[in-house]
């Protein structure tokens, strides 16, 4: 992956898309989120989605396969070491993330396209040696309708450590 | 049945406990975070998580489940709108004990819907340590207590 530094703002990332199928849809909410809309067809027509939806959780947890996947897809790094000899970054670990929206339900047999917008990066006088990418993180379904979006988090190695501007 | 009506700004409770495996954190990870500090003890060590830890998502799906457990089963839950903040303060890592201690702290009519209400919660998860693994602040959407349904239970 790309260093810190390397990333621009605004950068689109397509992901991919994933089919909610009714099996896939039960299976994530028998384990994690079993109320009965998301685990039973009839007894969801009778609840104010009108159908099976799938769990909020399950739609967030297929972003982050598709992110990966994407990683791992992606053209070979052309990312050079840096010059104290560290490789390129892997990717790292999130704090967390903002403003989750789950803006439409996702029924069964919904095929959900998600990408991906760097949008911010931040500086970090605590980790001289990572920065924060903020992105927008965005799934429509296949009529284009935004059905979730969220602003994610990740910190990412800087190829240089980063020097605080002195003052004045 | 809790309705929206039932659960006032104050309204705290804290769910049981749930020691989270080896296998459970490799098995999510597998489906849906395959990084190696999720994946394999051993690479998991050399990584900046220091040990093999669940993916923040699986942690988010495990939170919900114990609420779940604790609340939705028995409350007029009609799903979430979204999740304003979630901070992932620390590792989950496998054979830890986790719970969740929720606070609702707000609460408002819907607008746009008679029948429902909307309830703002916190929930922060900890581990056997007392540590806090993470903490989010969401809403929910709850129905109304029809004019013909029976008191609350006590709670």
């Amino acid at each position: 992956m790309a260093w810190f530094e390397d990333i621009e703002i605004g950068r689109v990332i397509e992901l991919g898309s994933h089919t909610f199928t009714s099996d896939d849809i039960i299976r994530f909410a028998e384990k994690y989120d079993p109320q009965p809309f998301h685990t039973d067809p009839e007894a969801a027509k009778d609840s104010h989605f009108g159908g099976l939806v799938a769990a909020g959780w399950h739609i967030a947890a297929v972003w982050m396969k598709l992110m990966i996947g994407a990683r791992e897809t992606a053209p070979k790094d052309e990312s050079k070491p840096a010059p104290d000899g560290r490789q390129a970054p892997q990717g790292g670990p999130s704090p967390g993330f903002f403003d989750l929206k789950w803006v439409k339900p996702v029924r069964a047999e919904d095929t959900i396209s998600y990408r991906t917008t760097t949008i911010e990066k931040v500086d970090l006088k605590s980790r001289p040696y990572q920065g924060i990418i903020r992105s927008l993180n965005e799934g429509f379904n296949q009529d284009g309708e935004l059905v979730f979006s969220f602003i994610g988090q990740g910190l990412i190695e800087r190829c240089e450590p980063y020097a605080v501007p002195s003052e004045g | 049945m809790i309705y929206w009506e039932d659960v006032p700004v104050g309204h705290s409770f804290t769910t049981a406990e749930r020691t989270i495996s080896k296998e459970e954190v490799i098995e999510f990870a597998s489906e849906y975070d395959p990084q190696p500090f999720h994946l394999d003890e051993e690479a998991a060590k050399d990584s900046i998580l220091g040990g093999l830890c669940a993916s923040g998502w699986h942690s988010c799906a495990i939170a919900m489940r114990l609420v779940y457990d604790s609340f939705h089963v028995k409350a007029a839950t009609q799903g979430s709108p979204g999740i304003k903040e979630c901070r992932w303060r620390r590792p989950l890592y496998a054979g830890e004990t986790v719970k969740v201690t929720v606070n609702c702290i707000n609460a408002r009519p819907s607008e746009s819907r008679p029948t429902m209400g909307l309830t703002n919660w916190t929930w922060e998860m900890t581990n056997q340590a007392g540590e806090t693994i993470m903490t989010t602040e969401s809403w929910l959407m709850m129905g109304r207590r029809p004019a013909n349904a029976a008191t609350p239970e006590a709670n």
